[in-house]
């Protein structure tokens, strides 16, 4: 038996399909992984994501222990803000992607569960010098309420004070309304919001949340989501040997302070005048369905060349199948991936492929 | 529970025949389907092919993942179920009915004996 959410019985009540991920035993649908897509596009769907390892920094030298620990810097957004980032190993490989809260006097980090262990390891190694407190919050359950009609319903179903804060909020924003926070953040490309809450709290809000008409959404759906909106996944699109530069991660890094010696910065630097493969996206032309890991066959100006799917799916939005692939640098105009022997057709594009319901990507010119 | 018509024979990689003629009507089981989520492409065979009992004759995709299929009997693709490439749902919502995949003109009805009865293969997946 794995580890279970405080949400576990509902997600049995509400016909969920139990699968092991990463230890927990998590809901991967609940009868149709498309039908769950769909309601995210078009109206409002709910994620258990209580299996995320939450993490809260504090003491008096949170934000210089942040500024050394995180290749984005949190000095960029005032406090009431959210900010996506990596920590970098010393090679500039990413140690995991995460989201940090700035609150007035402390820090709080979402970060991969499947990476919880290394990620604990790796921020109290990283701490050494630092007056910080690095305190793990397994007694906290997190709900992603996402869909363009997530932050309507939540303003009528949260106490007055949350249900303000969620309709004010600015995009990456967040607040702390006694024991939860509220953040308009999340994984799938739509609108939405996130809640981090005491565990004891959720199944009454994720009832009340159900009984207003927000569809409970398995894992399946989550990830084809985070991949229509151009996300990527921890494992699949960057690892510990991959740089941000080879993982369409670029704008999370941040240089401008030439002071700022965070881990990894110098091997950064160098990598960047290295040649890299880069991360583009593919949109199949042919029939058929990307996965991880096919091999891609590019041409361009400098000849030809071979990459690799990193994350691949079909996009129920879009219907057809997308991925994201690293390729050499350069690549444009359409590739051949391989499928089973066959070689497929594909365009290479700039994600996301999806926003806010409808097809987004451009072309890579 | 999973739909297991009695009527049908089975292999133990899931798929079912029903038998018309001399004709083996092929399609994978309600458990098949239900295991591998919403289906969302079906690689055909082509008509005309001949195969084997056990060749690789196909593959259904799921937003989760793909899977083979193999031809349960053995002899020539006469027809393929031309409805599934733009409704591969089919083979969710009416796995034993509008959600067939191809027929096969069975080279030697006797290999239906060695195939699995409803009782044979409900055993199997209870076992699973």
């Amino acid at each position: 038996m794995g580890h279970r959410t405080p949400l576990y019985d509902a997600h049995l009540a509400a016909g969920a399909k139990m699968v092991d991920f990463g230890g927990w035993d998590m809901p991967i649908h609940y009868g149709s992984q498309l039908e769950e897509h769909h309601a995210v596009r078009q109206g409002a769907g709910m994620f258990d994501v209580s299996h995320m390892t939450v993490v809260d920094v504090a003491g008096n030298d949170s934000r210089a222990y942040l500024r050394h620990l995180l290749a984005n810097d949190i000095d960029k957004v005032p406090a009431g803000r959210a900010l996506y980032t990596c920590m970098l190993n010393e090679r500039g490989g990413v140690v995991d992607d995460l989201i940090v809260y700035k609150g007035a006097d402390q820090f709080r980090l979402v970060v991969n569960c499947a990476t919880r262990d290394k990620d604990l390891d790796w921020m109290e190694g990283q701490a050494g010098g630092y007056a910080v407190d690095i305190r793990e919050r397994p007694d906290l359950a997190m709900i992603a309420v996402q869909g363009p009609e997530a932050r309507g319903i939540l303003e009528q179903q949260l106490c007055d004070a949350a249900g303000e804060a969620v309709r004010d909020m600015p995009f990456f924003g967040f607040e702390t309304v006694g024991e939860w926070l509220i953040a308009r953040t999340g994984y799938t490309g739509e609108d939405g919001a996130e809640i981090i809450l005491p565990g004891g709290k959720a199944p009454e809000l994720w009832q009340r949340l159900l009984d207003a008409g927000v569809r409970p959404i398995g894992l399946g759906a989550r990830d084809t989501l985070r991949l229509e909106a151009g996300l990527n996944l921890y494992g699949n699109d960057m690892d510990d040997d991959i740089t941000p530069w080879e993982a369409n991660l670029g704008w999370t890094v941040a240089l401008d302070d030439a002071e700022r010696d965070f881990v990894g910065r110098r091997a950064l630097e160098r990598h960047k005048e290295q040649d890299h493969p880069v991360m583009r996206g593919l949109v199949l032309e042919d029939k058929g369905v990307l996965r991880p890991h096919q091999t891609v066959h590019t041409h361009s100006d400098n000849g030809e060349g071979e990459g690799e799917t990193t994350s691949g799916t079909f996009s129920p939005t879009l219907g057809q199948a997308i991925a994201l692939a690293r390729l050499p640098a350069g690549t444009t105009g359409t590739v051949e991936v391989e499928i089973r022997k066959k070689r497929l057709r594909a365009r290479v594009v700039r994600p996301p492929f999806v926003r806010n319901g409808k097809a987004a990507y451009k072309p890579q010119d | 529970m999973s739909e297991i018509p009695a009527e049908l024979r089975y292999r133990d990689s899931h798929e079912w025949v029903r038998v018309e003629d001399d004709v083996a009507v092929v399609g994978i089981t309600d458990h098949a389907q239900d295991s591998m989520g919403d289906l969302v492409f079906v690689e055909m065979p082509e008509v005309g092919v001949v195969f084997a009992a056990g060749d690789e004759a196909g593959v259904v995709e799921s937003v989760k993942a793909a899977s083979d299929i193999y031809a349960p009997v053995s002899g020539e693709v006469v027809a393929i179920n031309e409805a599934l490439e733009d409704e591969p749902e089919l083979v969710n919502n009416e796995p034993y009915a509008g959600g067939w995949l191809f027929k096969i003109k069975m080279a030697d009805s006797g290999e239906l004996k060695e195939m699995l009865t409803a009782d044979q293969y409900q055993e199997q997946i209870d076992s699973e």
